[in-house]
């Protein structure tokens, strides 16, 4: 499926669950979100992709309700952001960038005060904080302090913690930023399977690997604006070729291999600081073609084209830069 | 609804407590006791043998147990209202946590301030009780010296709260232990009675909150209870306390809304 770019991508049926029109974050001398428009629709995961400072995280903050949009409109679950906050917070989990865990305090112990935060009853806090434990594996370690336990149980915990008022709308703000590759794994599939239940899950990342992992739809975000926005699949099909050369030479003809490459006939040409990536329909195909040129590249790798790549044509840069 | 919200903010507050409690029983249990013992009955043997005239006619430990009480009241607000204030937004993040919860900045400002007001009447109810342990409750009055004493450091905490708020480093709150806090423990009637000072010196005692708040409780213990002059001190640290509790429903804003 193809669209034109600026459009608003494929949808899932449903509710909409959160409407932004122009949405807009200024603070003091810069603009962090530039008038952004989407909807989101109910069950579906939704992924804010892009670069750090690139206003991810002041979206989620207006999403969340603890910063007022300085232009545009913003209606999440029907209500205004500003009027009803705090209604609004009482469906919602956050899954902050940092950890707010309060250290004096055992696992357990941090669910129960804060499930007390929205004011259920005690009773039933403990009965969601057994079962939340237990989805997150952490059931043995409920009588332990916070503090000691590793970056990536802390985060599962975090999320338990966002779970306990069983909310509508999850919204992770780098969910595994800071983690090893195995604790990563553990927190995808925890969010994949609330998913699969059914809650709508909203983050950001600046891993492309974690948007293919789990986001329906995402939108590319720099400078505070979207450079585009489709599912992962779409994006790749409309930004990128189907396969990607990379080239890597000897640091000496780097330089002259770049000039060289760049009347090659691929789609496109980037050059990077180490690497030379073609876009091209044929990867093997265009590495004779390069050989045939004379040019002997020290390593060579032929793979699909990625998020990444989407990410560096739309906006000349890397995403983990 | 409203006051509910802070409720809950409250009883996280007492749930950290009930965990790190210990940490704070020294300063409180044996704080005021050393300043009664030391200030009462040592600095006090040698006052009292140059006559009580200038003191009202009482020992000097009856003297000084009141404003024993208020400052502790004071000081009470002043540790809880800085750093723990500061440090829920960056170090503990505990109002960060809680902000993406129903509860509003107000609620998260009047839960805590809950909070350290409950640790201020702990405090002072010590206090109290010591006073009556040594001798230095000379009224049956003693017993509102302890609302009395609450009020003068809530006075203090709901004011400071919010500041403390929105300072940039807590370096800041060195200024007002040292500029602040310091001047007012010793020039407000405290340890000596305003008459010493110069008068100039003496009206701006009467600007302060811990003057009033020494004079009432000293009044209370003392029996010497004059009414109008009982009711301006409480209208002065009720309308402190006021002020406070709305500008920190401001500056919380400010701070938390981003």
């Amino acid at each position: 499926m193809s669209h034109p770019p600026g459009s608003v991508s494929r949808v899932p049926n449903g509710e909409v669950l959160v409407r932004a029109r122009g949405l807009t974050k200024r603070f003091e001398n810069f603009t962090a979100v530039d008038g952004i428009d989407f909807d989101l629709y109910r069950g579906e995961a939704f992924g804010f992709l892009g670069p750090n400072g690139a206003g991810k995280s002041s979206t989620m903050r207006m999403i969340g309700c603890v910063s007022p949009p300085t232009a545009g409109e913003l209606t999440i679950l029907g209500r205004d952001p500003v009027r009803d906050g705090s209604a609004i917070r009482a469906r919602l989990g956050v899954v902050p960038q940092e950890d707010t865990l309060d250290v004096e305090l055992t696992v357990v112990e941090n669910l129960l005060v804060y499930g007390r935060y929205f004011g259920l009853p005690r009773k039933l806090i403990r009965e969601r904080a057994a079962a939340l434990l237990d989805f997150v594996q952490l059931a043995d370690r409920a009588g332990d302090k916070v503090d000691p336990l590793s970056g990536g149980l802390k985060r599962r915990l975090t999320i338990a913690r966002s779970l306990i008022n069983e909310p509508e709308i999850l919204i992770l703000d780098e969910p595994t930023t800071g983690l090893d590759p195995q604790a990563r794994h553990v927190v995808w599939d925890r969010l994949f399977r609330l998913k699969q239940r059914g809650v709508t899950l909203i983050l950001t990342t600046h891993y492309m690997d974690e948007a293919e992992q789990l986001c329906d739809r995402l939108v590319v975000m720099d400078h505070g604006r979207f450079a585009a926005e489709g599912s992962p699949r779409d994006l790749i099909a409309r930004y990128c070729s189907p396969e990607v050369l990379e080239l890597r030479f000897d640091p000496e003809v780097h330089d002259t291999a770049a000039d060289k490459l760049k009347d090659f006939h691929a789609e496109r040409v980037e050059v990077l600081a180490d690497r030379i990536l073609l876009y091209v329909t044929d990867g093997d195909a265009a590495l004779a073609g390069v050989r045939e040129a004379g040019l002997e590249p020290l390593t060579s790798l032929v793979r699909r084209g990625t998020l990444e790549d989407v990410f560096l044509h739309l906006t000349g840069r890397r995403l983990e830069d | 609804m409203e006051g509910a919200l802070s409720l809950h903010a409250f009883r996280c507050w007492l749930t950290v407590y009930r965990r790190i409690w210990r940490s704070s029983v020294w300063s409180s249990v044996f704080g005021p006791l050393f300043y009664l013992g030391a200030l009462g009955f040592g600095l006090g043997s040698l006052v009292n043998k140059h006559g009580s005239a200038s003191l009202g006619g009482v020992s000097y430990l009856a003297f000084v147990a009141p404003a024993i009480l208020s400052t502790g009241a004071a000081n009470t607000a002043m540790a809880e209202a800085t750093y723990p204030v500061f440090g829920s937004v960056k170090w503990t993040k505990v109002y960060i946590a809680a902000q993406a919860t129903p509860l509003r900045p107000g609620d998260i400002f009047r839960g805590h301030l809950l909070f350290m007001t409950m640790r201020i009447a702990m405090n002072t109810a010590l206090i109290t009780v010591y006073m009556g342990a040594f001798g230095a409750a000379r009224s049956a009055w003693t017993v509102l010296a302890w609302p009395a004493a609450t009020l003068t450091g809530l006075a203090f905490a709901a004011p400071i709260a919010a500041w403390a708020i929105a300072v940039k480093t807590e370096s800041t709150f060195a200024y007002l232990f040292r500029f602040g806090m310091m001047p007012l423990m010793l020039f407000s009637g405290t340890f000596f009675p305003l008459s010493q000072l110069p008068g100039w010196l003496r009206l701006v005692a009467y600007a302060t909150p811990l003057w009033h708040g020494t004079d009432l409780c000293r009044a209370l213990t003392l029996g010497h209870v004059d009414l109008p002059r009982a009711l301006i001190h409480v209208a002065y640290l009720a309308a402190l306390s006021a002020l406070g509790i709305w500008a920190a429903a401001r500056t919380y804003r400010g701070r938390l809304y981003v």
